[in-house]
């Protein structure tokens, strides 16, 4: 297929998943403004969604109305979730004859319902329906590709932003959220309240998985080893890497055995995440433990671009 | 004025007896609930057209009319034959102006109106385009005056578009009234993306080995056209490239693939010449492939249509259309071209510039219904404007009596009324000859007494029905 096409399914998917990301993390924020006088959750929110700094360049304090609108509809924030939905879309009918209708009407018909909105859809008071709404939007775009591509390369490709997009996005999770909860010199099940830490699970929807699970009650430890380990837990690293590798092998496949830097990187985040041990993560850093696959992330998705995209 | 259902006495035409019996059980209501559903359709589907100069909506939808245009067999097969003949003597005329110049040495076509014109490219001077063949995709423009009456009112020999719409027109006609449509007896036109692929196919490059690798070029996804090119490029299976999905290597086209470089041996076309490789044409075009037409003059590749093609519908070429069927043919024109005055000879300026209030004056070079003149609905002002622009390049105008356009009945907020319509068919020139694919794009003016039919100037588009015989 076209270098080109690869890419805008690349993005159409990391934009769609995006926009799923920031909705929960609003969310989150919103459930918790009601319990805390401070603006910590939405400050933990911009920094998770990679949009503090923006935020901070357009505006001097930090307010929940004000980082609400810059998170869902700010036209300046290209990680806002009305944003993401249009560069999905952009990238969507950039290569319109690679999706199956059902995928085009996921993300055409919603960016035409998105239209609709009001601004005061965004108002706290509504807010609630509009991000089930955004989810709804994910879910159907997910449910879309899932269904009806055929297994080939434009699903394989569609699958790695999927899942780029989505460890990015728990490791950035779980590191911010870990040390706003978790202060330096505060050990693991201190004084910070039971909310606060399930704030973690809810931004990721893992509330209910994290009982299914563990059976017991929000430990920070089990918290840390179900985003990052756990495979079974659909936005795990584990996961989310089990899912990058596959896509990778059934694209090398289909190119006769063809591999590069992308496919020895992919290997080792992977392998690194099957075969880890949270107290090894904790004893090395937590902090400095998701930072490098952060980092090793963004590489990866470099890597994937310059072997697939140019 | 002719109306294609209704006759003089208001009995509706034998070919329009199903549609009038059809809308004669369809309350006005049930027509808006259903046009309603069409628009639904459309969006849902992304099928939208942009209009540079407007305001507004930049996705706007080309309306469209519930009441199907029909030609019964008869009328169609005298129509096939003209369409046949006239693309097979604009192709000679391409291959001869190209090539040894007879038309012009035997005084049939001046000179300085060839080689003098923008649309011709000296870079196509003595290349030999594989199969011979120049114009593809060929959009001949037909109106219609009386029951035997069809004129050709413009050739368009370069990127003609509108056929992406005569085919969903169809799908959203049979899903709306699949009853009705099952009974009419009209024949298919969902073949045209295959019948295109072949006939693209055919005029691979000689060197090509194996099934010939076609790929769909486009400007990119802000081009008004920009649905359809995604269409085709669908509907025949093959990649929809823009500039930079291509590149030149060791004199051959190649397109960027997640596999490395690929070899490409037809490139169908949907930009302008000019901006097809910034090495030979405009400098500046990102749009284009550098090295391109260098590849194309080593013949190893086919560009659809061919780069110059467009001197062959220029409209003060127009004129000599049937003096190249006569020439390359020796037969009488089919289909007959609008009587047309030359703004460039002076005894036909006179006259036209005496008799503004009647004519349309065109651009020789415009096309999509900017930069005309309709004497008879124009202003004084505007025509005395327009009568200074002619003077002042008298070879840029031909001027052309305004014809009395059949009429439809199209479905407008007053309900069912009268409205012009032309007619765009689709003529495919390949290696092994040319088909046309039954029917057409019907294109309708909307606003009552309007003669322009454009999408960039309002107009609407129906469905065409081509009985079976």
């Amino acid at each position: 297929m076209l270098a080109r096409a690869a890419e805008s399914l690349f993005w159409l998917a990391r934009y769609m998943e995006r926009m799923d990301n920031v909705a929960r993390l609003v969310e989150a924020a919103q459930s918790m403004s009601g319990m805390s006088e401070t603006a910590d959750e939405w400050r933990s929110a911009l920094v998770a969604s990679g949009c503090d700094e923006g935020y901070f360049e357009k505006h001097d304090e930090l307010t929940q109305a004000q980082a609400l609108l810059y998170l869902t509809r700010d036209p300046d924030n290209p990680s806002a979730i009305l944003s993401c939905l249009d560069r999905a879309r952009t990238n969507a009918r950039a290569m319109r004859t690679a999706l199956t209708s059902d995928m085009w009407d996921a993300v055409n018909a919603s960016w035409l319902d998105a239209r609709r909105l009001t601004p005061d859809d965004f108002t706290p008071g509504r807010i609630g329906e509009t991000i089930d709404w955004v989810k709804t939007v994910g879910t159907r775009f997910y449910g879309a590709y899932a269904g009806t591509m055929l297994r080939n390369e434009i699903y394989w490709f569609t699958r790695l932003g999927t899942f780029i997009e989505r460890a990015d996005n728990t490791a950035r999770i779980l590191d911010v959220k870990y040390h706003l909860l978790l202060p330096r010199d505060e050990g693991v099940g201190g004084a910070v309240d039971y909310y606060q830490w399930t704030s973690i699970l809810r931004a990721v929807s893992a509330v209910r998985a994290y009982q299914a699970v563990y059976r017991t009650e929000v430990k920070p430890w089990n918290i840390a080893d179900l985003l990052i380990l756990r495979p079974e837990m659909p936005r795990s690293l584990r996961a989310c890497y089990d899912n990058i590798e596959e896509a990778l092998d059934q694209i090398t496949e289909t190119h006769g055995g063809r591999r590069g830097e992308c496919h020895r990187l992919a290997g080792s985040i992977a392998a690194g995440l099957r075969y880890g041990r949270i107290d090894d993560v904790f004893a090395r850093g937590l902090h400095e433990y998701l930072t490098e696959v952060i980092e090793r992330t963004a590489l990866l998705g470099l890597e994937l671009n310059a072997f697939y995209m140019r | 004025m002719f109306d294609e259902m209704y006759g003089p006495d208001g009995a509706s035409r034998a070919p329009y007896a199903a549609i009038a019996r059809w809308l004669d059980g369809l309350p006005h209501e049930a027509l808006r609930v259903k046009a309603d559903e069409a628009e639904r359709l459309f969006r849902r589907i992304g099928i939208t057209f942009a209009v540079y100069t407007e305001g507004g909506d930049p996705e706007r939808l080309i309306p469209y009319d519930l009441i199907p245009r029909v030609l019964s067999a008869a009328e169609w097969r005298l129509i096939e034959r003209g369409l046949k003949q006239r693309t097979k003597a604009l192709n000679a005329f391409l291959a001869d102006v190209y090539g040894a110049g007879e038309i012009m040495a035997a005084g049939k076509v001046p000179e300085a109106l060839v080689l003098r014109n923008p649309g011709f490219e000296a870079v196509m001077q003595g290349l030999a385009v594989p199969g011979g063949v120049y114009t593809h995709v060929a959009g001949i423009d037909l109106v219609r005056t009386g029951p035997d009456d069809f004129y050709v009112l413009e050739d368009n020999c370069r990127t003609p578009s509108g056929v992406s719409y005569m085919l969903e027109n169809r799908v959203v006609m049979m899903r709306l009234f699949p009853d009705f449509f099952a009974r009419a007896g009209v024949e298919p036109i969902a073949r045209y993306p295959e019948m295109l692929l072949r006939s693209l196919q055919s005029v691979a490059p000689p060197r090509c080995e194996g099934e010939p690798t076609v790929v769909v070029l486009t400007p990119g996804q802000y081009n008004s056209a920009y649905y359809e090119h995604s269409f085709l490029a669908d509907e025949m299976g093959v990649d929809l490239v823009e500039g930079v999905d291509l590149v030149v290597q060791d004199g051959a086209v190649f397109k960027r693939t997640t596999q490395g470089l690929q070899r490409v041996d037809v490139i169908y076309r949907r930009i302008d010449d000019a901006f097809l490789d910034p090495q030979v044409f405009r400098a500046d075009s990102a749009l284009g492939v550098p090295g391109l037409i260098d590849a194309y003059k080593r013949g190893a590749v086919a560009i659809a249509n061919a780069v110059g093609a467009g001197i062959a519908d220029d409209k003060a070429v127009y004129v000599y259309v049937p003096e190249m069927i006569r020439f390359y043919l020796g037969e009488e024109p089919i289909l007959k071209n609008v009587p047309t005055w030359q703004c460039g000879k002076a005894d036909e300026r006179a006259y036209v510039l005496e008799h503004l209030a009647e004519l349309v004056v065109k651009e020789t070079r415009g096309s999509g219904g900017y930069g005309m003149l309709i004497g008879p609905q124009a202003t004084k002002a505007e025509r005395t404007a327009f009568a200074r622009k002619i003077k002042a390049d008298p070879d840029a105008y031909i001027a052309q009596p305004t014809l009395s356009l059949s009429t439809c009945p199209t479905f407008v907020d007053s309900g069912v009324a009268p409205r012009h319509v032309d007619l765009r068919p689709f003529v495919l020139s390949g290696a092994h000859g040319i088909d046309v694919v039954p029917g057409g794009l019907t294109r309708v003016a909307l606003r009552e007494g309007s003669l322009v039919v454009n999408s960039s100037q309002g107009g609407g588009t129906k469905d065409t029905w081509v009985l079976r015989g």
